[in-house]
C-alpha cells in the first residue's frame, strides 16, 4: 500500500512543479472518429522510423569522421570494426528509405481522404514541408557515404545549380562551399544532414502534432458528409463526444501493432541485407564509375534523362518550384465540400496517375536504358548465330562491330546497351544504303561515325549488318523499288490510290 | 489587490504605450512617465542587439556566404608535354591547385590530353557538359561517351549526340620548360566552363 502512495505522491510534487501531466493526458485522452480504423497508422509509422533516424543518426555520429579525408575510411571502420557497426549504419539506411516510403503512403491517405480541408489547411502545408525536410534529409545522408556515387551525385546537383541564369555559378559555390567537390563541401552537408535539417524536422513534427491536437483527427470521410467551413468545428466537436473514442486505447493500439510490425520489418531487412555502401572510393580521377543516385531520387533522375535536351533547363529550375507551390496550394484551392473519394474523381486521377509516373520513372531510373553499356564492346560475347555461315568480309564487320563500341549502345540477343535500337533485325528495316549513311552521319542520338572509320570498316561493317535479320523475313528494299512500274492510264480513267505504307 | 495603485490598464499599456489614468487616484503622470521608461528601455535593448547583431553577422554571413565568390584557378603541370604521343588522346591527373587541407582524395583531378600534332594539343575535362559525370575516351571509335544520359563527344571535344547542350569543356594550356600546363581549378560548368 505504501508504494503506490509514495508513487503518486511523487507524481502530484513532479505535477505541481512542471505541469506534465496536463500536458500530456489530453494528448493520450482526446478523442478521434470511431471509424478511423487502420487507415491512420501511417503517421505513426513515419515518426517511429524518423525516431530511430535521430536514435541510430546519434550514434553514427559518434563513429563518422566528415572530412573529405577520411569519411570513406570512418565508414569502412564501422561496417567491419565497430562491434554492430554494421547493423547501427542498415538501420539508419533501411530506416531512411522506410521513412521516405511511410510519409508517401501517409500523403497519399491524406489527399484522397481530402483530411486537408478546413481546418486543417496548415497540417497540410506543415506535412509538405516535412516532406522536403525529409527529402533533403536523404539526398544529405547520400553525401554523407562519400563515395564515387555520392561525389558524382554533387557534380549533378552542381551542374544543375550551374545552370541557374546569371547567379548559377553564385548558387553552385554555394551548395558546394567552394570552387570544387571537396572537404568544404562534405563539412557544409554534414552540417545540413545533422544540426540544421534535423532540427528543422523537430520542430515541424512539434507543429504538425500541435495543429493535430488542435483540430483533431479527421473522420473518415462519406459520401455526403460536407465540409462547411462555418459550421464545421462545432459539429465536429459535438460528433466527438457523442461517438468519439479516446485516443489511448481505441486507436492507438492499431498505432502500436503497426509500428510494431514496421519495426520488426526494419530489424530484419536491416539484418538480412546489411548497410548501404559505400561504394567506390571518392577518388575523381577513377572514372570507371556509374554514378546512381539513392532510391528517393531515381525517379528525378528517369525524368532529367528522358526530358528533350531543349527543355531540360528549364524543366530541371522550374519544376521543383512548381512542385512546391502546387503541393502547398492543394488545401487552398479546395477547402470545403466533399470529402469522399467517389465525388472526387479528378483528385484520384491527379493521384493515380503522379503514383504512376513515379513508379515509372523510378524503374527507368534503376534499369536506365539510356546509358550507354560502357564495357559492352569488350565484355559481351557475338552471339553464335549471328557469325556462323558468312563471308571473312561479314565476320570481319562483326569484329568492327564491336571494335567501334556499337555494342556500347546496341544489343544483339538482349545483350548490349538499349540507348539505341536493338539490331538483331536490322537489315528488315534498313538497306545496305541507309545504313552506310546512318552510320556515316549518324543523327541527334548517334554520333557519326563517317570520320572515324575508315572505307574498309565501314564496308566490312554495313556487310555484317545486311546478315542480320531473321531467315523467314525479307531484306529491307529500297522505297518503291517492288512497286509495279506506273502504268499510262487512258483519259478519264479512274487512279487507284496507293496505300500510305508502301510509299 | 492590496496596492491601491494598481492600473487595470498596466498590462495593455507595457505593450501598447495605452496611457490611461489610474482609476483609484488619477496618478496620469506617474504611469505616463513610468511607460515612457519602460519603452525607451525596450528601444534601447533592441538598438543593443541590433548593433552587436549586425558585428556578430559579419562572420556569419562571411563564412556562409564566402563560397558564392568568383571561381579562382591556377596553373598546374600535367607532366612532360612529349610524354604525350601525336595522335592520341590520353589521360592524366593532377592534385588540384586550389585544394584545401581536408579536401583528401577529392583533391585529385582528372583530364583527357588530346595531342594533335607536336606542341599543339586539347585538354578536356572529364565532366560531361550535361551533369557533370565522368566522360570515358575510347580509341577505337575515337569518341568520348558519359555513363549516366549517353552524351558522346568527337574526339576534338565537339558534341555528337545525346542530352549535352555543348561539347566537352577545354582547360587552357601552355607549354613551360618542356613541361605541359593547364590553368584548373574549379569544377568547370557552363557559367564558367573553366
Amino acid at each position: 500500500m505504501r508504494t503506490p502512495r509514495m508513487f503518486s505522491l511523487a507524481i502530484d510534487w513532479v505535477e505541481a512543479r512542471t505541469g506534465a501531466v496536463a500536458f500530456i493526458a489530453p494528448l493520450l485522452t482526446h478523442h478521434v472518429p470511431r471509424n478511423a480504423k487502420w487507415w491512420y497508422v501511417f503517421g505513426s509509422a513515419t515518426l517511429m522510423f524518423f525516431t530511430i533516424q535521430i536514435v541510430t543518426g546519434v550514434c553514427l555520429a559518434t563513429l563518422y569522421a566528415p572530412s573529405a579525408a577520411e569519411a570513406w575510411e570512418s565508414l569502412r571502420y564501422i561496417d567491419e570494426q565497430v562491434p554492430f557497426g554494421w547493423m547501427l549504419r542498415a538501420l539508419h539506411g533501411w530506416s531512411s528509405n522506410a521513412m521516405v516510403v511511410m510519409m508517401a503512403i501517409h500523403m497519399l491517405q491524406v489527399f484522397l481522404h481530402a483530411s486537408y480541408k478546413f481546418p486543417r489547411e496548415l497540417n497540410w502545408v506543415t506535412g509538405v514541408f516535412l516532406l522536403f525536410t525529409v527529402l533533403a534529409l536523404a539526398f544529405t545522408g547520400q553525401v554523407m557515404r562519400w563515395d564515387q556515387d555520392a561525389y558524382w551525385g554533387l557534380g549533378i546537383g552542381a551542374s544543375i545549380a550551374d545552370r541557374i541564369p546569371v547567379i548559377g555559378n553564385q548558387v553552385r559555390g554555394l551548395l558546394l562551399g567552394g570552387p570544387i567537390i571537396g572537404g568544404e563541401t562534405l563539412s557544409r552537408f554534414f552540417a545540413l544532414h545533422v544540426f540544421v535539417l534535423p532540427g528543422a524536422a523537430i520542430g515541424l513534427v512539434g507543429l504538425h502534432l500541435a495543429l493535430i491536437m488542435k483540430n483533431g483527427i479527421s473522420e473518415m470521410p462519406k459520401v455526403g458528409a460536407t465540409v462547411e467551413p462555418a459550421t464545421y468545428r462545432a459539429e465536429y466537436e459535438k460528433r466527438m463526444e457523442k461517438d468519439g473514442v479516446p485516443f489511448y486505447p481505441d486507436a492507438a493500439q492499431r498505432d502500436m501493432v503497426f509500428c510494431g510490425a514496421c519495426l520488426v520489418l526494419l530489424v530484419v531487412l536491416a539484418a538480412v541485407y546489411g548497410p548501404f555502401g559505400p561504394g567506390g572510393q571518392p577518388d575523381p580521377t577513377l572514372i570507371d564509375t556509374n554514378p546512381r543516385p539513392d532510391y528517393p531520387f531515381l525517379w528525378i533522375f528517369g525524368a532529367v534523362s528522358l526530358l528533350p535536351p531543349a527543355s531540360e533547363t528549364a524543366v530541371m529550375l522550374v519544376a521543383p518550384l512548381v512542385g512546391v507551390l502546387v503541393l502547398v496550394a492543394v488545401p487552398f484551392l479546395a477547402n470545403a465540400g466533399e470529402r469522399a473519394p467517389s465525388r472526387r474523381p479528378g483528385m484520384v486521377l491527379i493521384a493515380s496517375l503522379a503514383v504512376m509516373a513515379i513508379a515509372a520513372l523510378t524503374w527507368e531510373g534503376k534499369t536506365s536504358p539510356w546509358s550507354p553499356v560502357m564495357d559492352g564492346w569488350s565484355a559481351l560475347p557475338t552471339p553464335g548465330h549471328f557469325l556462323t555461315g558468312r563471308t571473312p568480309l561479314q565476320v570481319q564487320g562483326a569484329n568492327v562491330f564491336q571494335f567501334a563500341q556499337c555494342r556500347n549502345c546496341h544489343s544483339l540477343d538482349g545483350l548490349g546497351g538499349e540507348r539505341g535500337p536493338a539490331l538483331d533485325a536490322i537489315a528488315t528495316r534498313m538497306t545496305p544504303d541507309q545504313l552506310m549513311r546512318q552510320i556515316q552521319q549518324g543523327d541527334g542520338n548517334m554520333p557519326a561515325f563517317g570520320r572515324n572509320l575508315d572505307s574498309a570498316q565501314m564496308t566490312a561493317l554495313v556487310s555484317f549488318l545486311t546478315t542480320l535479320r531473321p531467315e523467314f523475313e525479307a531484306p529491307a528494299v529500297i522505297p518503291g523499288a517492288q512497286l509495279p512500274l506506273p502504268v499510262r492510264r487512258m483519259p478519264g480513267e479512274v487512279s487507284t490510290p496507293v496505300a500510305a505504307g508502301s510509299q | 489587490m492590496s496596492d491601491p495603485h494598481q492600473h487595470p490598464t498596466a498590462e495593455s499599456s507595457a505593450s501598447g504605450g495605452d496611457t490611461k489614468p489610474c482609476v483609484n487616484c488619477g496618478c496620469a503622470g506617474k504611469t505616463a512617465t513610468r511607460d515612457a521608461r519602460r519603452g525607451f528601455m525596450f528601444r534601447f535593448g533592441a538598438a543593443l542587439l541590433g548593433v552587436g547583431g549586425a558585428i556578430a553577422a559579419v562572420p556569419i554571413l562571411g563564412t556562409l556566404l564566402a563560397p558564392a565568390r568568383r571561381q579562382s584557378s591556377a596553373w598546374v603541370s600535367l607532366g612532360r608535354a612529349d610524354a604525350f604521343p601525336i595522335g592520341q588522346t590520353r589521360f592524366a591527373t593532377f592534385l588540384n591547385p586550389i585544394r584545401q587541407p581536408t579536401d583528401g582524395d577529392a583533391a585529385k583531378t582528372a583530364c583527357w590530353v588530346r595531342c594533335i600534332s607536336p606542341g599543339k594539343y586539347q585538354v578536356f575535362a572529364v565532366n560531361c557538359a550535361h551533369l557533370g559525370c565522368p566522360v570515358r575516351w575510347f580509341a577505337q571509335s575515337r569518341l568520348f561517351m558519359c555513363p549516366c544520359h549517353g552524351g558522346a563527344y568527337y574526339e576534338d571535344g565537339s558534341r555528337a549526340a545525346g542530352p549535352p547542350p555543348r561539347g566537352l569543356f577545354e582547360y587552357p594550356w601552355k607549354i613551360d620548360g618542356g613541361n605541359l600546363l593547364i590553368e584548373a581549378g574549379h569544377l568547370p560548368g557552363l557559367e564558367q566552363s573553366t
